[in-house]
């Protein structure tokens, strides 16, 4: 085989890989609109949502409550023992807020319910794919679009900000229990400095960013769960696919969001 | 007798194999027809492009006169009203109950009260021999129930035309006899056209009016199961034999 022959292969490979990849997006792209269209169609499914919005959020509190705790332990740890050496270790309260309400409150949280929640979608969906349930609810004369995508998009759309209301309180919580236990930091101070420092914006621009994480992680999850083939491997596929792709997505999207809210606080 | 099905030149090709190739066929009002065939031949493709589940490359599919193929999903959803399918696993809803699986359709389709939901589950849910069964989960039936409370869910709305996918398969002898009973105790009943996907012989023989048999994309061959019987063609008499 020569040089051109390989260089040729080498384009012929990469050309299928990125026409499969566009193809794909393309797909994503048709069923997040679809998911909007028939989200605005009546008749709503309330009770399905709510069904969704109990199984997502309430199941995910305890796994989201602990993660947000211990970051906000860790957090307040590191960040004092850096400001102590300035004789700034009173100013913990604002570093961790900001740092819990900007970024990190909304990102681990995205990332345990994408983990949790994405793959449970696409296990659940993949599985009513190789059973025929899917073709069964289309051929009794139901749209599968707004039955089952619709509810599980916006619960998760509706139920990460709430989520992430709460990582934000208990990580903020834990980095006062630890600077006061820990660097003997006044309760007192470390809420004054957050009172006075904190803004409506910070909030939002982290609340802002977990409706699109949710929005990822609803339409990942469905997409991956509708197009399971292969049975009950072709499920542990897409679930694991699921949490990698929800997981980098979430990554990448949130550099862009950040951007996107300091051009809109800049511009406010 | 008036045409409920129209099959006009369908093919369809999945990756590089050709599964249909310019098939024709006509399904008359109120019969039971029986479409045979060796395994991965096109049976299910067929029965799934009559419900307008997949689409094919070309032809015409038409329902009591309607074109199937340049339907948007959601007037498929319409048509779909006058059709009921069994799936070959009955693709019962695990998270739902037998009343809750049955009741889909009504709950979808009607405006019925919840009383008169159940009333209509009741009926049909005795039609099939599985009365009392409403509060029992999927997991809870054997498979012979499955295909019986699948089939009480595919006729609840009172369909015109009931499509079998591989009724009897993965059935002891017993459930089959079942099953076959109420395929023609439906049609009795009901008037339904029913259409009947399998490669049990037997039980193509004993239900149908019509037998079809496909065979390389096509219809290889059609009539009644005596006439199947004593055809010469020598597709026919090689699947008959079990050569295919």
């Amino acid at each position: 085989m020569n040089g051109t022959q390989i260089t040729r292969g080498t384009v012929l490979v990469l050309g299928g890989k990125v026409t499969e990849l566009l193809a794909r997006l393309g797909d994503v792209a048709l069923l997040a609109g679809r998911t909007f269209y028939y989200a605005l169609k009546p008749p709503f499914e309330f009770r399905t949502l709510t069904q969704q919005m109990d199984h997502i959020g309430v199941r995910s509190v305890a796994i989201c409550g602990i993660a947000a705790v211990f970051t906000g332990l860790v957090l307040a740890l590191q960040t004092t023992y850096g400001l102590a050496r300035f004789g700034a270790k009173g100013y913990v309260g604002i570093v961790v807020s900001l740092s819990m309400v900007r970024e990190l409150g909304p990102v681990l949280t995205a990332l345990l319910v994408g983990g949790r929640v994405g793959s449970g979608m696409t296990a659940e969906l993949g599985a009513m794919k190789v059973t025929e349930q899917i073709d069964a609810m289309r051929a009794l004369g139901a749209n599968h679009i707004k039955k089952l995508v619709v509810p599980r998009v916006l619960s998760v759309m509706l139920v990460l900000p709430l989520l992430t209301v709460l990582a934000d309180a208990l990580g903020i919580f834990g980095g006062l229990l630890i600077s006061q236990y820990e660097f003997h930091v006044e309760p007192y101070l470390y809420m004054s400095t957050i009172w006075r420092n904190l803004g409506l914006a910070d909030l939002l621009s982290g609340l802002g960013k977990t409706v699109v994480f949710g929005f990822l992680i609803g339409i990942i999850g469905c997409y991956n769960g509708l197009e399971v083939s292969g049975g009950t491997e072709g499920i542990g596929r897409a679930t694991t696919a699921t949490v990698v792709t929800s997981a980098i997505l979430i990554l990448i999207s949130d550099f862009f969001l950040t951007k996107f809210f300091w051009w809109l606080e800049f511009l406010s | 007798m008036p045409s409920a099905i129209e099959l006009c030149q369908l093919f369809k090709t999945f990756d590089d194999h050709q599964v249909l190739q310019g098939l024709d066929l006509e399904i008359e009002e109120g019969e039971i027809l029986t479409i045979l065939g060796g395994s991965g031949t096109g049976k299910s493709v067929l029965l799934r492009m009559m419900i307008g589940l997949l689409k094919p490359d070309a032809g015409r599919i038409l329902i009591e006169g309607q074109d199937l193929v340049p339907l948007p999903e959601d007037d498929l959803l319409k048509v779909r009203r006058k059709v009921g399918m069994l799936f070959q696993g009955a693709a019962l809803f695990d998270s739902l109950t037998v009343l809750e699986n049955v009741a889909f359709p009504l709950r979808e389709h009607t405006r019925m009260t919840a009383g008169e939901i159940r009333d209509r589950v009741a009926e049909v849910l005795a039609l099939v021999g599985m009365a009392g069964t409403e509060e029992k989960v999927p997991a809870e039936l054997s498979g012979g129930m499955r295909k019986r409370v699948g089939l009480a869910r595919a006729i609840a709305l009172t369909p015109r035309l009931v499509l079998y996918d591989e009724p009897t398969t993965g059935l002891d002898p017993r459930n089959v006899e079942k099953i076959n009973e109420l395929i023609t105790d439906l049609r009795a009943k009901l008037r339904v056209t029913s259409v009947v996907v399998t490669h049990d012989l037997q039980s193509a023989f004993r239900i149908s009016d019509r037998v079809a048999l496909l065979s390389e994309g096509r219809i290889a061959g059609t009539g009644t199961p005596a006439e199947i019987g004593q055809s010469q063609s020598p597709v026919v008499q090689e699947f008959l034999a079990g050569q295919l």
